[in-house]
Order: C-alpha cells, then structure tokens, then sequence
C-alpha cells in the first residue's frame, strides 16, 4: 500500500487546477490519476477556440488552455500516474486503480478530490426508437474520433440535440466536407451558448430545427435515413409532421451526465438535479475529507469555472489537512426557488474569518429576459436582488453571497429568478 | 469441401446440435450467414430456462423443456456461462388469475416438476417487497433460471469448434444440393460444400430451406420488444416475475440479468419482415406499462438500451424436429420459438438420435461410434470483475504480472480490460466485430453503451486483426464504423488547396 495526503481522481482541467491550487496552499505528497494516455481530459479533444476568456481574459483551444496546466504540473511535486483506472474508493479513503505497469495500486488518502467529469446521455437513455445499425454516436465520441484519431464517423449527419458540443460538431463536420442537414432541439430554445449558435450554425448555414425530434432510425446494418416528428408543449411528436430525412450519421448531443459511480459507491449522495453529489461552499461532499470539483460536481457552461472551482477545493484540502476549519454551528442551506434548477454549493458550513463573500452558481429552468435573482430569507423575506437582462438554461448563472447575510442566524435560503416586477405588474 | 453432416444456422438451436454431433467421429460444418453466431433470437430474447409448467406435455416443446431444464447446471458450469436458478414466481391478482395459477400448478405437477407452489399475499411480499401491493398471489417455480442467452450460444460454438467442428461465419446458404430425393450437400455464397446430413437450424429462414426441399413449413416472425435497464435497477426483483400468461405469450415480465440489470418485456406481434429489429414507441410503451403493472416503482430513467427479437413461430406453435419427408438426409428444426432457449440441450439430443437413424438408413452397416478425447469443459476466461468481487486482487496483481494487457480497463462501465478483449478476438469462435466482442466481454455493455470505450476498442481490434479502422465493423459487412479519414473529402473537392499530411 502507498501512502498520500492527496488523491485526484481524473486529470482533466478539474483535476489539474485542483493539484496545482491545493499543492499552492501547501499540500505535499499529491497524486493525480488519468485514465487515459494524456492529461488535461476532454479539452484535448476540443481544439475550437473559445476557452479561457474568463480566466486568463484571452482567447484559447482547448489543447492550448490545457497546456498552460499541464506546463505547470509538470514543474510541480504532483505525482502523476496516467492511463491508470480507478475501480473503488472505501469510506475511509483508500483508492484502488489499475493499470499495466504497476498492477494493482492500493493507495491510502488522507484526502481525496473528485474530478472525474461527465459523460454524454446516450440515444438509448431517450428511447428514440427504429434499428440499432452502425452511424449512430454521441458528439462527443464522434468528436474524439476526428480530432484525436483521424477519422470521420459519416457524410451525411444529422445531429439531435443543440447543446454546445452538438453545435460544435455540426462545425467540425462540415469543415471536413460533410454534410450536416440538420441540427434537431426538442424544445423550443437552443441548450447551447448563444456564441455557438451563431459561430457554428448561423455561418455555415446549418438548420437549427427547434421543436423537433428524431422519431425512427431507419437502416439494418448502416443508418440509412431517419424520420423527425415536430413535438407538442409537452414534448410529444404531433402526427403528420413526419420527415423522412437521408443520413448516414446521426450525433447525438441530448445532455452531460456527471460520472459518479465511485461517489455513490462510497457512500456519497447525489442532488437529484445536478448529478453531482451534494457539497458545500469548500467543495467538500458529505464524507469529510472528500471534495469533488468539475463536471463531476456540477456540468459547466465554461472551462474557466471547472477551473476556479477546483481551486476552491484545492484549498480547502489544505485547510482541511491543517485541520484549520471552523464549522457554523448551523448549516445555512440554499435552496432552489422560482425558475431555479440548482444551486451549487448547496450548503454554507463553515465560518471563515477574511470571507468577504461566496460566489454561487445557478442554472434556470427555462429562459427568460429581463429578471431578477431574489435571494429569501426564512419567512419569505427577500434580503437581496440582482439583474440580469437574459438568462437561459444553457448558460451558468453567477451571483455573490454576501458574509453579511452569511452571518444571519436563517437555516436556509431560497433562490428565486423572477421576472422584474415592473413587467408583472404591467 | 466435404463433409459428414452441415448444420445450417449459429443460434442456440445449431450450436448445441454441433456440440452434441462433436461427440462422435463425424466431420460436422457449421454455417452461419452473419458474422458471429447468436445473432439472431439466441441474442434477443429473455434469457429464462423455464421450469415447464406452462407448456402443454403433449406438445413437443413442453417434452424437450422439462427433459431440459435440470442439465443447465452442469453444462453451464462446464461451459462457464453465468446461470442461476433464481425461481419463477406468476403473479395473480384475483380469484380468476388463481384459477388459472391452479391449472399451471396441476400442468406442472402432473409433467412431474417438484417443488411448485402457490403462495399467498405475505409470503408474496417477504420474497418481493417491491412487487404490486395488489398481487394476492404467485405460482412459485424454483427451478426456472436466468442466462446469458448469448453466451451461452457462444460458448456451445466455442466448445464444438475446440472439439473439431468447423464454424464458418458470413457463409450464407443459397440452395440445397438435391439428387434423387437424397441431400448432397449445400450451395454457399462461398461455394459448394458436399454433406451426408444437413441439419436445418435456420431459425427465421428455417421454412425457405426446408421449402427447398418440398417441405411446406411456414415460419411468421412474432417480434418482441424490450428495455434493459441499468444494474442500480438489478435488485429490484429477486425472481423472474410473469403475469398471467395469454394465449401466445408467457407475457411482459420483469427479471434480473446474470449481469445484474434489470430486464423488461417482451411484447408480441407480427412482424412482416424478418430482418425488421426496429423498436417502436408503441410497442416499448406496451413493455412498459405491462411491468409498471407488477413493478409501480419503475422508471424509464434508466433504460440503458431498447431491443427486439423475432421469434420464429411456426404454424401449430410447436417446435418441427424431424427428418424432411421429401428428401433423405435432410432434417428439419424448425419453429423453435420459446422455451427454444430452454430446451436447446434436449433438442440437440433428440436431433443426434435422429442423425444416428438417418445415417443407419442410408448405409445400415454405419453405426456412429463416440470419440474418446470429448473436451467437456471450455478453458475458464479471466474476468477481472470475478476477482474484484470475491477482494483476489492478489490472484489478479499474478495475471497482470504474466500479461500486463490484463491491467488495462478498456471499459470503464464494465470494467473491462485489454486482456480479456484480446482473449475474445482470439476465441474458437472469434470476435470480428464491436458487437461481437461486447456479447463474449460486456465492453460497451454499460450505461455508457460504448461512448467512453468504442474508439479504444476500435484501435485494438484494429491492432489485433490487422486491418484497418476503417474496416472495422459493428456487427459485419455494410457496418463500418468509421467513413474515412480526415482530409479524405477535402482532398475529393476541386478547389481544395489545404496542405496537411499524407497518409
């Protein structure tokens, strides 16, 4: 058995930025694990611009933001053993992972930090009916194919669902002389970054069909073609709005989901919303001593807060260690409201002396214009509104949490987004 | 080629009657049109040995299922294929359905099953506390079992091929060879092949083959449709639960895998093609309303994947198992719908007995004569999730050791690794597709249904096989995963001026 402080499970950017913050604040004997052959996780398969905007206030591939990490960790004390698969964490934080070099590791922790990311909902999870043949894959894993391997999955591509690497794909296949016929949302906004939209439909001339869904998958051993149904308010295919389009790809692009199948396997509970098992303000699950950052936690808009929220559980492993933590004497709970999905964290649990304030995150249920972000205390009273001019369900939504009202003796507090008051009145 | 007997067909029905023939000094060639055996009912079906009580003794289906039934045990131990006699419970809401419970329970009793039992409301409750709060009560048969139906049939090809018999795949029967009402043999896509014996298991293309022949056998594909779901559903039922079964169907039911899934269906209804797999909305909301009603807590949330079956149903609804009658030489096995999967031991028996009169016949000086170096067993594969369970990771550090390939997850749902892929692409019967390895390892099986591992997987088959990712297919000719490489189309266009590398 091999001995740590700190255990990463997964070397995407979650990871990293954790490794780096908590080795920052003083962690030593740090371990990082990857699955797969290299570091930095998915961006490396993301070589379209767009990251680090937020972060480094500069446009970024994702290799290139990747980098900037992996440069620094290779500087670092971190240990790195990739190519290596976690198949258990016990309750008392001992890791085992495998891989071909070393054989079974067996690795006690004295912390421990989550950052194995998502994975994409598959056709099957949405039970489009029709044949099973080959042409049928998640964006993503036709992303990797052509980014990473060389290859291209399909010619003629229809694509279902508009969320962000849907979009990005429907780029990606033309500029390699597909042809992209469709891209398919079953509601009746886009899931997808505004920017992306615009970027990766609107310029090349790509359908964005709002309100409609892939009915059948036709074809025995190749997909051949597929038949899309508009749908109704509740999402039901309306009879005799049948297409009959010809395709030999179909990617799917229907929803992130986090992989916490080593969290619940310890013992940790999950938000029924997010997926991601529920934290508090440190990053740290329910199990002391174990924090999860990343789309493991929560699935991001952007890279650059996967980033900053690790380094919040980069830290907090230092003070955790340090043993330098003091707990509210109760935890205030933040609750979702009105239009409200989630909030993360979902607990305030401990005291910090130079806190000025926390910053939150939310996702909406459905877009709106022109609202406010209520924050209510105990006995429905609103203590705090922000503005925003538009937010959708695509796009993370942030707001602060100031120590003042961190400091009030109120159990919980609820988090509404509500149409501005001016407008409901009128 | 030449040979003593041809079996045509790779289900469950051809692989035991190869594996059973294989013990006998005959020369046997299994042909199988698609690129891996199992493919067609033998991989879509329930996976349930049925104890028996349902299927009338005068039937010939009823006979074969209770001779059956007891030799999974062994063979499956023999085979290392995942069985476990879980019991059977049909569940019964009024005094009406404990009518009928009563009748199956006589059935059985009388086609001499032990142990059946009709159990009350509490009883009931203790062995399935997520079951309808309305059900009253159940007909208890602890000797139906679950399967993996594929592996199974995997396994009887694996073992017939290690015990000398030839399986060739993606070789599809044109016509039988026919001189002076005796068989010489088959016409193949790839050539003739001259035969004693052919043993038709063609399962829904049984009655073109024996129609050649002059005989009028008609097959009607009845499709049944289903949803599997994700193993955090698997412990949601103890045994195999029935309705009350109709008048074609034993009904939707609801069972745990071997694997640990959760398994719903099937439906039934006609099909008119017979290569129609295709699941409709209708028909996988009929498989889920019909389990809802003996599962309330259901969800659909985690359907992993959707599939159907064909069964071949043939006219009178019992299995055909005879010599043809309009042409020595030629037998017929035919109509094996369910319980085929159950009965396919006893089936191959039977059909060796009528291969051992057929021979006899011909030339009745022949008497066929057992072989003394019958393997019995099937070498045991290395699974590193057996080891991970029973905590021998100390046993699995020795393997990883020998071969480093053994330390590498592949499939993270599954957890899978590189050892036991390559150990499949070299099976007796090998993998030569995505699917193909996913039935004899369960890589792709999982939540993720292969998003995560596919590329992976593609590259080492690709490795292995010696060919290109390009050839790789997901289950044979027509089903390449991949289209071409990158630049391959941008180079095709006219005005193309990119530079990039050459491959």
């Amino acid at each position: 058995m091999i001995n740590h402080d700190l255990v990463i499970i997964g070397a995407g950017p979650a990871g990293l930025a954790a490794a780096l913050a908590a080795e920052k604040n003083g962690v030593k004997r740090i371990l990082l694990l990857e699955r797969d052959k290299y570091l930095g996780g998915i961006l490396q398969q993301c070589i379209h611009n767009g990251f680090g905007l937020e972060y480094f206030r500069e446009e970024l591939t994702g290799p290139e933001y990747a980098h900037r990490f992996i440069e620094k960790i290779k500087k670092s004390q971190v240990k790195i053993k990739s190519e290596t698969m976690v198949v258990n964490i016990s309750q008392d934080k001992l890791v085992t992972a495998m891989n071909r070099s070393d054989g079974i590791l067996q690795i006690q922790a004295k912390a421990i930090v989550l950052a194995m990311g998502c994975r994409e909902r598959t056709r099957e999870a949405i039970l489009i009916p029709g044949t099973r043949p080959a042409g049928i894959f998640t964006a993503g894993s036709a992303q990797r194919y052509v980014n990473l391997e060389g290859f291209l999955p399909g010619k003629k591509v229809i694509i279902l669902g508009s969320g962000d690497i849907g979009l990005i794909m429907a780029r990606r296949m033309m500029l390699e002389g597909a042809e992209v016929k469709a891209v398919l949302e079953i509601m009746p906004y886009s899931s997808g970054l505004l920017r992306n939209q615009v970027q990766c439909l609107d310029d090349f001339g790509i359908p964005l069909r709002l309100q409609h869904t892939i009915t059948r998958i036709n074809g025995l051993k190749r997909v051949d073609s597929v038949v899309i149904s508009r749908v109704d308010q509740s999402l039901q295919p309306i009879p005799g709005t049948e297409e009959l389009i010809d395709c030999d790809t179909i990617l799917f692009s229907v929803g992130l989901i986090p992989e916490n199948e080593l969290s619940t396997g310890m013992g940790i509970e999950l938000d029924r919303i997010t997926g991601g098992p529920i934290v508090n303000e440190l990053r740290e699950t329910v199990l002391k001593g174990v924090f999860a950052c990343g789309n493991v936690l929560q699935v991001h808009d952007l890279v650059d807060y996967v980033t900053e929220e690790a380094e919040i559980a980069g830290k907090a492993v230092a003070d955790y260690l340090k043993g330098m933590r003091v707990k509210r004497e109760q935890v205030l709970n933040l609750l979702p409201g009105t239009n409200v999905a989630y909030i993360v964290p979902q607990q305030i649990a401990y005291e910090q002396v130079d806190r000025k304030r926390v910053k939150l995150f939310l996702r909406v249920r459905r877009p709106a214009e022109d609202v406010r972000i209520d924050l209510i205390a105990e006995g429905e009273k609103t203590i705090l509104s922000y503005r925003r001019s538009i937010v959708t369900p695509g796009e993370m939504v942030t707001f602060f949490l100031p120590e003042a009202i961190i400091g009030e003796k109120t159990a919980y507090i609820k988090v509404s987004v509500e149409k501005n008051s001016r407008e409901k009145e009128g | 080629m030449k040979t003593d007997v041809v079996v045509i067909g790779g289900g469950v029905t051809g692989t035991a009657i190869a594996r059973e023939l294989a013990r006998y000094h005959l020369n046997i060639i299994l042909l199988e049109k698609e690129d891996d055996v199992a493919m067609g009912a033998s991989k879509a079906n329930s996976g349930i040995i049925h104890a028996g009580y349902n299927a009338d003794q005068t039937t010939l289906k009823g006979q074969l299922n209770i001779e059956a039934n007891p030799m999974f045990d062994q063979l499956c131990r023999k085979l290392n294929v995942p069985f476990q006699r879980i019991g059977s419970l049909v569940v019964g809401f009024d005094q009406a359905d404990l009518k009928v419970l009563i009748q199956e329970e006589i059935k059985g009793q009388q086609a001499g099953i032990k142990n059946l039992k009709i159990l009350a409301r509490e009883q009931l409750r203790a062995m399935e506390p997520n079951l309808n709060q309305q059900a009253r009560f159940a007909l208890y048969a602890p000797s139906a079992g679950i399967i993996s139906s594929y592996e199974f049939t995997i396994s009887l090809a694996n073992s017939a091929v290690l015990n000398g018999v030839k399986v060739l795949l993606e070789t599809e029967v044109n016509g039988l060879m026919i001189e002076a009402g005796k068989i010489r043999g088959v016409e193949t896509n790839r050539g003739k092949i001259a035969a004693t014996i052919v043993i038709n298991a063609a399962g829904l293309y049984s009655d073109k083959i024996a129609q050649q022949a002059g005989d009028q056998i008609k097959i009607t594909p009845r499709k049944g449709e289903y949803h599997l779901l994700d193993k955090n559903w698997g412990d949601l039922v103890n045994h195999v639960i029935f309705p009350i079964p109709t008048k074609h169907s034993k009904g939707i039911l609801v069972t745990p895998t071997v694997h640990g899934n959760l398994l719903i269906g099937p439906n039934s209804s006609l099909s008119t093609a017979r290569e129609n797999l295709a699941v409709s909305s209708t028909g996988l909301k009929e498989v889920y309303d019909g389990a809802k009603k003996l599962l309330p807590g259901l969800s659909r949330k985690d359907v992993i994947a959707s599939f159907s079956g064909l069964r071949a149903t043939a006219e009178g609804d019992d299995f055909i198992i005879g010599p043809s009658a309009n042409c020595v030489g030629l037998i017929n096995v035919a109509g094996i719908q369910s319980p085929g999967l159950t009965s396919a031991p006893a089936i191959a028996k039977s059909v060796t007995d009528l291969v051992k009169d057929t021979l006899s016949r011909i030339n009745p000086g022949l008497t066929l004569t057992y072989r003394d170096d019958f393997i019995e067993e099937l070498p045991k594969k290395l699974i590193f999730t057996e080891y991970l369970a029973q905590n021998d990771l100390e046993k699995w550090q020795e393997i990883i050791d020998d071969h480093p390939e053994y330390g590498e997850i592949i499939c993270r749902c599954e957890k899978i690794s590189k050892g036991e892929i390559i150990s499949a692409i070299n099976d007796p019967v090998p993998a030569q597709s995505i699917d193909a390895v996913k039935r004899r390892t369960r890589t792709g099986a999982g939540r993720c249904q292969g998003g995560f591992c596919e590329p992976r997987l593609l590259a080492i088959m690709s490795e292995e096989l010696g060919l290109s990712p390009l050839a790789i297919t997901k289950k044979g000719a027509g089903s390449a995963i991949l289209k071409a490489r990158t630049k391959d189309w941008l180079r095709e266009q006219k005005n193309y001026t990119g530079g990039g590398e050459q491959q």
